[in-house]
């Protein structure tokens, strides 16, 4: 059980922890929150294949990292903004109340 | 496991426990918080694999900014109010443990029949601020200045979305 | 020599301690002075502010307890430690213990990366003001997790108003750091001071005494006002306008806790802008270099301890809307063209020009900005109506 190996059962299980709040969790705000987890899960990845691996020399992990940190704060914020807006039209953030309607 | 050390497994046990309790647990902001403190234990482990720019931009960003987006917003949607919903879900929503669990122990399996478990590789050359600087101006500009565009468009539109509506709140 | 005092008890205290602990040791010795240090600078720092805030209101300030009531803390902890501790029955006792040592915890954290003197700094870390502005971040979770356990409207409210509040003044805080980060060409706090550490005749080569930078270090310091929630910008714990903001519920020890951690934070933030702006532990002129460096570290926070003290005594508190609006559309354009300034002044020669094209456009987005603020949310003047 290399460091490598134990970063990527970490990254793993965070993956299917984020998973699966995002498919069974009722609301709208908690299923953002999966996503954001499996986001994180994937970057860990990024850093652990940088530090482990076999390319030495390339900062590449860290600054797809650091995008991928960027672009997960702008989804977070676009996707905030969308569930405030659908509450305010449908007065709800269950999902199992949204789906269906007729918009 | 003894080339791992104590305080990486410490704090991969805590960033466990603190996803598990965000997708657990039943109100909105302890979920909220608890998803804080997983955040704030990816980037120490980022800070333990020694990428210190990153590990700190995770804790600027993601605990300081999203965390706290994620709860205002919780807040200002009311679901502070805890919702009677059964913590076991039966019938349809059982489907999603199930596929999270398939994928973990694919990943799982694909991790120990990889190279992975084998090798260790040479350590990487710490990341200094200065050589991040370096590469993001030399090779990466292109995708800097994409995402300050997409930045600048994404600020604008949760303003734009958010913003609340003139004609409809008689 | 004087200056490197402490440094050298670390090392004769460490040549002490046997070989296999000495990580460890070295460790505890470089956190203990932090530790002892700024808590008793608290403690001078709150028989200060209440003599001075005192004098500046025309009565004296504590003056029983002590000499001219210099051990005004000790009847202050005394007093905090043995009140009763109250919890509402309907808060969130895990959520609530909690709030107060996170707090604390990242109150004391930004110490690490303070260069207090010549070699004397805890961690030098490779991008240390960005730990800096990582861990404040961080504090703003722990005011909301108090104000919203304590299930206390008026809490969640001073909660809420507070960080949207830290979380505005953030910004320019962030960018005037960036002009001198840009100047300086590292993040780490040691390098710096190393910048600022020369003299052009009798003048040091502060970055307050560039134009950029003396704007710059306006905006920083009015910023931190507002991230540590003084006065001007203490709207979310006035006394008068939400009773205690987002620690009503707080009683005893907890409620020490957080003011400690509202000064801690006040003094971490004082420690940058000096490490930022005014030198480190540079001295302010040539001849005065053989004091040591540690004093003059420690002459320029009371000196802006002072400032903090002198503002809050003399200035009406901000409405919210007042607060954001000056954030948002005054603070951040103008730290913007610092930046810009910053940039100006590094890449033209030196002499008259670059002192004339940088002062050039701080003016004229001051006046341009100035302007746009001050015709904003004219108030009607007030009318009376008296029952007839």
């Amino acid at each position: 059980m290399t460091p490598l190996a134990g970063c990527l059962l970490v990254s793993s299980t965070l993956f299917a922890v984020g998973l699966a709040g995002a498919l069974t969790r009722r609301n709208t705000i908690l299923v953002l929150v999966g996503i954001e987890l499996m986001l994180n899960a994937a970057n860990l990845n990024f850093v652990a294949f940088w530090r482990f691996g076999h390319h030495t020399g390339m900062s590449t992990g860290v600054i797809f990292g650091l995008f991928s940190i960027a672009v997960a704060a702008a989804e977070a914020a676009v996707g905030l903004a969308l569930i405030l807006a659908v509450y305010r039209h449908a007065k709800t953030t269950d999902l199992s109340l949204l789906t269906g309607r007729a918009q | 496991m003894r080339q791992m050390s104590a305080a990486f497994l410490i704090l991969a046990i805590v960033t466990m426990i603190a996803a598990c309790a965000a997708m657990t647990l039943r109100g909105l902001v302890h979920c909220a918080l608890a998803l804080a403190v997983a955040f704030a234990g990816i980037g120490t482990l980022y800070l333990s694999l020694g990428a210190q720019f990153l590990g700190l931009a995770q804790l600027l960003v993601y605990v300081g900014a999203i965390a706290v987006l994620i709860v205002f917003v919780i807040l200002l949607t009311r679901g502070g109010e805890s919702d009677a919903r059964p913590l076991i879900p039966t019938g349809l929503p059982i489907t999603g443990i199930v596929v999270a669990t398939t994928i973990l122990a694919l990943l799982a399996w694909a991790v120990f029949h990889s190279f992975a478990i084998h090798s260790l590789g040479p350590p990487a050359s710490p990341a200094t601020v200065r050589e991040l600087g370096t590469v993001l101006m030399a090779d990466y500009v292109l995708p800097l200045e994409v995402m300050g565009l997409m930045l600048t468009a994404a600020l604008i539109g949760a303003v734009v979305v958010a913003m609340k509506e003139k004609q409809d709140t008689q | 020599m004087l200056d490197q005092v402490f440094v050298s008890l670390k090392h004769w205290l460490l040549g002490y301690s046997p070989a296999a602990i000495q990580p460890a040791v070295s460790i505890l010795l470089t956190i203990l002075p932090i530790l002892l240090v700024f808590p008793v600078l608290f403690a001078l720092t709150t028989v200060l502010e209440r003599k001075g805030l005192g004098r500046i209101q025309n009565r004296y300030g504590p003056n029983r307890v002590g000499f001219y009531g210099i051990l005004q803390p000790m009847a202050d902890a005394l007093k905090s430690l043995t009140k009763e501790d109250i919890v509402p029955a309907s808060a969130d006792h895990t959520v609530h213990f909690l709030a107060p040592l996170i707090l604390l915890a990242v109150a004391f954290l930004p110490f690490a990366v303070l260069p207090i003197g010549r070699n004397m700094i805890a961690a030098n870390l490779d991008a240390g003001v960005l730990f800096f502005f990582a861990i404040g971040a961080i504090s703003e979770l722990s005011v909301f997790m108090a104000g919203w356990s304590s299930r206390n409207k008026y809490s969640l409210l001073g909660a809420m108003r507070a960080v949207a509040q830290m979380i505005s003044y953030e910004v320019p805080l962030l960018l005037s750091s960036i002009a001198v980060i840009m100047a300086a060409g590292s993040l780490s706090t040691v390098e710096i001071v190393n910048k600022q550490a020369g003299f052009s005749g009798i003048f040091p080569h502060w970055y307050v005494l560039t134009p950029w930078g003396f704007v710059g270090f306006v905006l920083f310091m009015i910023a931190a006002t507002a991230e540590t929630n003084r006065s001007p910008f203490d709207l979310p714990e006035g006394e008068s306008e939400i009773i205690a903001g987002y620690y009503i519920e707080y009683s005893g020890f907890k409620f020490a806790l957080f003011f400690l951690g509202e000064y801690l934070g006040m003094f971490a933030i004082s420690g940058l802008g000096i490490t930022l702006f005014l030198g480190g532990w540079g001295a302010p002129l040539p001849f005065l270099t053989w004091v040591p460096s540690w004093i003059w570290f420690f002459a320029k926070l009371l000196g802006l301890i002072i400032g903090f003290i002198w503002v809050r005594g003399t200035l009406p508190r901000l409405r919210m809307d007042q607060l954001m609006n000056f954030a948002w559309k005054f603070m951040l354009p103008m730290a913007l063209v610092v930046v810009v300034s910053a940039g100006a002044w590094r890449f033209l020669p030196q002499g008259v020009t670059r002192w004339l094209v940088s002062t050039l456009l701080l003016a004229v987005a001051y006046g341009l900005l100035a302007r746009g603020v001050e015709s904003r949310n004219k108030i009607a003047k007030r009318t009376y109506r008296f029952a007839e």
